[in-house]
Order: C-alpha cells, then sequence, then structure tokens
C-alpha cells in the first residue's frame, strides 16, 4: 500500500494507523509532526510547488520501498496556514520487521524535511513574519542514510 | 518560451510567482539565468545577487545550479526546503 496526500485539511491519526494495522504485517511504525507553540507564534503558513510536491513525496517513499521490506507507507503532508497545536505530518509504514518499520519511517520524515518543495513562514502576535530557515543539521541527517 | 516559477522569500521579493521569459540560448545553465535575471535590479538583484541561499528545480526535479536548462519547460527558483 502507498497512500501519498497532500492536503490543506486535517487528518486522523487513528485512521491512518487502522489501515497500516490491517494489512497483516504485525508492525506499524509512525510519525506525527505537529506545530510547536514556541513565544508569540500564532500560525505556521506552508507553502509549497504543488506541481512538483507529489512526485518527489512519491519518490522518496519508493526509495524507503527499495531499501526496507515493507507492506505499506502512508504519506500526508498539509499546506496552508496551520496554529500551534495542529498537526502538519504523518508518516506511517507497516512491515512484519520492527526495525523495517521504525527505520524507514526515520528516513521518510528526515527526507521530507530536506527533499519535498515546502517552505515554513512564520507569524507573529506582533504582525512580524520570518521565513524558517533551512537547518544545516536536517539536511546533513537525510544525508547520513546515503553514507 | 520557458517559465520561471519562484517560491517563498524569493516569490515574496520579486513580487509575483511565475513568469514567461525567452527560452535561454542552448548551454545556459540555471546559474546563468539567476545572474541575468538579477541584472533586472529591485526585488530580482535583492534575492538573486547570492545564489548559494538558492536552490532550484528543472522540470521538478532538484536539480544543482550548474546544470543546462536545454529544452525543459519550466525552472523554479526558491530557499533551501522546510518541510516536514
Amino acid at each position: 500500500m502507498k497512500r501519498i496526500a497532500i492536503q490543506a485539511e486535517d487528518f486522523d491519526v487513528a485512521a491512518e494507523l487502522t489501515a497500516l494495522e490491517a494489512l497483516g504485517g504485525g508492525g506499524v511504525a509512525s510519525f506525527t509532526g505537529i506545530v510547536r507553540g514556541e513565544g508569540s507564534l500564532i500560525a505556521l503558513e506552508l507553502e509549497h510547488y504543488p506541481a512538483m510536491t507529489a512526485a518527489q513525496v512519491d519518490r522518496i517513499v519508493d526509495e524507503a520501498l527499495a531499501r526496507w521490506p515493507l507492506l505499506g507507507v502512508s504519506i500526508i503532508h498539509r499546506f496552508g496556514r496551520l496554529e500551534p497545536g495542529a498537526r502538519i505530518v504523518f508518516v506511517g509504514t507497516a512491515s512484519r520487521h520492527r526495525t523495517a518499520a521504525l527505520e524507514s519511517c526515520a528516513f521518510l520524515i528526515d527526507w521530507l524535511k530536506s527533499d519535498a518543495p515546502f517552505w515554513k513562514k512564520e507569524h507573529f502576535a506582533d504582525g512580524a513574519t520570518a521565513w524558517v530557515a533551512a537547518r544545516a543539521e536536517d539536511e546533513a541527517k537525510a544525508k547520513g542514510w546515503t553514507a | 518560451m520557458i517559465t520561471i516559477v519562484y517560491f517563498a522569500w524569493v516569490r515574496e521579493s520579486i513580487g509575483h510567482d511565475e513568469e514567461r521569459v525567452e527560452r535561454p540560448a542552448p548551454g545556459v545553465t540555471v546559474a546563468d539565468l539567476i545572474a541575468q535575471l538579477a541584472t533586472r535590479g529591485g526585488g530580482y538583484a535583492q534575492v538573486l545577487s547570492d545564489p548559494a541561499k538558492l536552490r532550484a528545480a528543472i522540470d521538478q526535479r532538484f536539480v544543482p545550479l550548474d546544470t543546462v536548462i536545454g529544452d525543459a519547460k519550466e525552472v523554479a527558483l526558491f530557499p533551501p526546503v522546510t518541510g516536514g
């Protein structure tokens, strides 16, 4: 099973996990990313490259499917305006082996951070805005999987 | 003609999200195109004068800035991505 959704709407984590559990692999791992309520942050605005996003995420998923024996992968990434506490991203993997499920889940979220065409803009209570800068350590983490 | 699309602070500084330009000559790279656009001044110069801060895609695939544009239909210019 390969499920990729790039959407503005929220998603139901329990439903996503249930679908992965139903694949019969015996092991499901997942990661959910949530907007941190830091300081005076009132919202994150996520912009993406619609013509590219789904195809690029699909390539990352294929890479994971080639590296680990997986029965299913689900990735949901939201865009638009998200407030603190809102879910941003979901990665779920199902496998017969816990190592494959856990490792591929970590691989996928690391690669989404450095290789999916999304950009985050912070909105603060005083009206100020700031584009989030890419972190060198995120890039290093993703590249670490190729070492 | 080719389409150039811009994202995040590149888009904001330039003031629009896409435009059509004459097809670059054979051999012209993304870096050459960036340098050429920067000569327009204003918001273009502001965000395109330091290519080290930019990333690019050709026909929806990430490429290094020294990639030749060739017969591509779409070039995208943007900051390093911050998804996930």
